[in-house]
């Protein structure tokens, strides 16, 4: 019966694939590409996942895990699969995959693809289940003390640092994600704006109100900020209101910087934590109406398979197919992210062992499902569009007639009546320019929905999709300072005790206003950038994203190594050779590339040569130095995260040579085996159970 | 299949879905913190808002949101 399912699956996922091999040169539908996505999914969980689980992982359900041992009713607490199932794709999921992808689709909608599903099932996926498997036998340990328990201090050191720069860039590039989307736009601006009060309302409820009731507070939010929508549509039709809400993106970005400095020191309940709840109900809803209604409209794809730009003069960001496809799509390939939740926080809710292939493996696929859904929102639109919305002023011009020019000579057809006309429809101004990702899925996603569900609201489906957006941003932003702030205090806690202390709060604020400095400052760079910022910023944060990842695959294969499972460690050394190979790649050429839109010290120096001659407008002139001195800083970190990776690689290959060599290594970490008592848990858990009794 | 058996498995499955979002959410953490409690006999068990709040600050001392 297995092996017929199996082969139904292959054969599915070969027509699938077929289907789109064959299609190579007319538009194909998107329904092939969820269909591929699908059997290749099912294959991976089916026979890899269980393969790895069974054979490499020693996956031993009779092992009690430490939510049994340590059951305190409060973190450590056995749950049921599909809970904790939920729980861990709910922390693991942000925008990461809902931008990757769209930026990526400027290669044509293959490459992206391929890179999700083949990086998914082979890389991600399993480097969340390995690393979520290995933190469940360490009772729960962070993936920085794994680093400093089974390959040496350095590791862990590695990890931390790692983890912090990681921290303080996304949440710069993810926070001129959110000014690019609200720029000159006051319906989006109001309706992001209203998502903090509504926030803070819910904080009060749960806490004052009625403290815990979580379900009726996030519907009860839920449903405000669903309002906010409608309320930033009046906002719109409005001249006076329109004039508050109608900022540029100086202005805007130094609104996120404030808001993110006061998120990071009010308590967490009064706007962190509300927040937090708003975005996973709109996570779930969204995610699961966005696959519902691809698979009911199943639109043409209108990209190519792909583009001339995998030449490397893509509009949306500089370089080859190779390597910047696979840093521009981290999350939903492979996350190096993922490996902080996977350690510390979820294995302290595993009830057995067993349940690890569902909860890592499982979580991961439907992660990079969204990123398909991302993928296909942004290939849907017509390329032209696409590319008009998503290419910086400083590459196509910044009139719209000199913009359409320059795009359509690419031989991507658009005209400046077609952009007018899709703007109306989504109650914008312009869509010209609007770099970063999130305005080009929020037309994909507001077509998808508009052309599902009624095509009257499209500028509603757009908002809606803007916020939807936005309070994930927010939510990431919020959770990263305070994550950032943290990781320094523990830093700062070596120079000056005192400082390490996380409720002294002199040191809650030098510590919080220097997080906030550090993503402010690549923000405030990126905004005066006239190619949009995203374009240096996105790579930067992919490049550290995938070291921290190959970090995290370092841990996992001394820790096979060590315990006698060398003959399988091909099972992490192979994605964490690849990941070395295009982040070394990648780092290589945004440091030593010639071409100034590739390389960042050749950036530095054109820039500086157009200064030198005085061929800059007054406007760009005025911004230069600071680029200059911005690219250059980024060129030294892009060289750090490289160090850091290969000093971690040969750290481990140091302790696997040894083991090998049959020298003495650090003794393993894991806990001791103990007998498993817990009985198998219903989906409601101890309340069905024990509730009637 | 009657319109009665029609009716008890949509009126399950909705019962499972409100379940798994309470449970996800941590709506239902502390009736699940009660139960535990009464096991273990440790003295009067906290209060519901104690034990939220204490939630709240544990959940939000590490990272517990990803990219």
């Amino acid at each position: 019966m297995k092996k017929i399912v199996g082969i139904l699956l292959a054969a599915g996922g070969a027509i699938a694939l077929g289907g789109i091999a064959f299609h190579r040169h007319e538009p194909i539908n998107a329904l092939w590409i969820v269909t591929a996505a699908v059997c290749i999914y099912a294959l991976g969980y089916r026979f890899y996942a269980a393969w790895v689980a069974a054979r490499v992982l020693s996956v031993d359900p009779s092992r009690a895990t430490p939510a049994e041992r340590y059951d305190n009713g409060r973190d450590f607490v056995p749950t049921h699969r599909w809970i904790a199932f939920g729980h861990h794709f709910a922390a693991i999921a942000g925008p990461g995959p809902l931008v990757g992808p769209t930026l990526a689709a400027q290669f044509g909608y293959l490459p992206g693809t391929l890179w999700i599903l083949v990086g998914a099932v082979l890389g991600g996926c399993v480097q969340d289940m390995t690393i979520l498997l290995l933190s469940t036998r360490r009772d729960g340990r962070s993936l920085g003390q794994m680093a400093r328990d089974e390959l040496g201090p350095f590791g862990g050191f590695a990890a931390l640092i790692g983890t912090l720069l990681i921290m303080i860039l996304l949440i710069a590039v993810l926070g001129l994600v959110v000014v690019n989307a609200m720029k000159h736009s006051p319906w989006s601006t109001a309706t992001i704006f209203a998502t903090v009060p509504v926030a803070m309302l819910v904080g009060v409820h749960l806490r004052r109100l009625r403290p815990g009731r979580i379900l009726e507070a996030s519907v009860l939010g839920v449903a405000l900020v669903l309002l906010a929508v409608l309320a930033g549509g009046w906002v719109d039709t409005r001249p006076l209101l329109r004039g508050v809400f109608d900022w540029s993106s100086l202005p805007l970005a130094g609104f996120v910087i404030g808001y993110g400095w006061i998120a990071a020191i009010l308590p967490v309940w009064l706007l962190l934590a509300p927040r937090d709840y708003l975005s996973t109900f709109l996570k779930l809803g969204t995610v699961a109406l966005l696959a519902v209604a691809i698979v009911l409209l199943h639109p043409q794809i209108k990209m190519p398979a792909l583009t001339s730009f995998v030449d490397g003069h893509g509009p949306l960001f500089g370089g080859k197919i190779f390597p910047f496809v696979f840093i521009t799509i981290a999350c939903g390939a492979v996350s190096g992210f993922h490996a902080l939740i996977s350690s510390g926080t979820t294995p302290k809710l595993i009830a057995s062992e067993a349940d690890v292939r569902l909860i890592g493996y499982g979580s991961m696929m439907l992660e990079s499902f969204v990123a398909i859904m991302a993928m296909i929102a942004a290939t849907l639109l017509d390329p032209g569009v696409f590319f008009a919305i998503n290419s910086g002023a400083g590459v196509v011009g910044g009139a719209p007639a000199a913009a359409v020019h320059t795009i359509s000579g690419w031989g991507f057809p658009v005209t400046v009546q077609q952009m007018q006309t899709l703007a109306q429809e989504m109650g914008e101004t312009t869509l010209f320019a609007r770099t970063g990702g999130a305005p080009s899925l929020a037309v994909g996603m507001a077509s998808i929905f508009g052309n599902t569900f009624g095509r009257g609201l499209l500028s509603v489906w757009y908002h809606f999709a803007i916020m939807f957006e936005a309070v994930f941003i927010l939510s990431t932003l919020d959770a990263g300072t305070r994550v950032g702030r943290f990781m320094l205090q523990d830093l700062l806690g070596h120079l000056y005790a005192p400082l390490g202390r996380t409720s002294w709060y002199p040191s809650v604020l030098f510590s919080s206003t220097l997080v906030v400095a550090g993503w402010g400052y690549f923000l405030y760079v990126g905004v005066i950038d006239p190619n949009g910022g995203v374009n240096i910023l996105w790579p930067l944060f992919g490049i550290a994203n995938q070291m921290l990842a190959a970090i995290a695959l370092s841990v996992a294969t001394g820790i096979l190594v060590k315990s006698g499972k060398a003959r399988y460690a091909a099972v992490t050394l192979l994605p964490l050779a690849w990941l070395a190979i295009v982040t070394t790649a990648a780092a290589w050429q945004k440091i030593m590339s010639a071409d100034p839109r590739i390389g960042l010290l050749a950036a530095a120096r054109s820039l500086a040569t157009h200064l030198a001659a005085g061929t800059l407008p007054a406007q760009a002139a005025a911004a230069a130095p600071q680029l200059i001195f911005n690219q250059r800083l980024d060129a030294w970190l892009t060289g750090i995260f490289t160090a850091v990776l290969w000093l971690v690689i040969l750290d481990m290959g140091r302790v696997c040579a040894r083991k090998l060599r049959g020298l003495p290594v650090s003794a393993p970490s894991e806990a001791p085996y103990q007998a498993a008592r817990l009985q198998p848990l219903t989906l409601s858990g101890r309340l069905s159970q024990e509730g009637g009794t | 299949m009657t319109v009665r058996n029609v009716h008890s498995l949509i009126g399950q499955a909705a019962a499972a879905t409100v379940g798994w979002l309470r449970a996800v959410s941590g709506d239902d953490a502390y009736e699940r913190y009660l139960i535990h409690h009464a096991r273990s006999h440790e003295g009067p068990p906290m209060s519901r808002r104690a034990f939220y709040e204490e939630r709240e600050e544990r959940k939000w001392s590490g990272v517990s949101r990803c990219c």
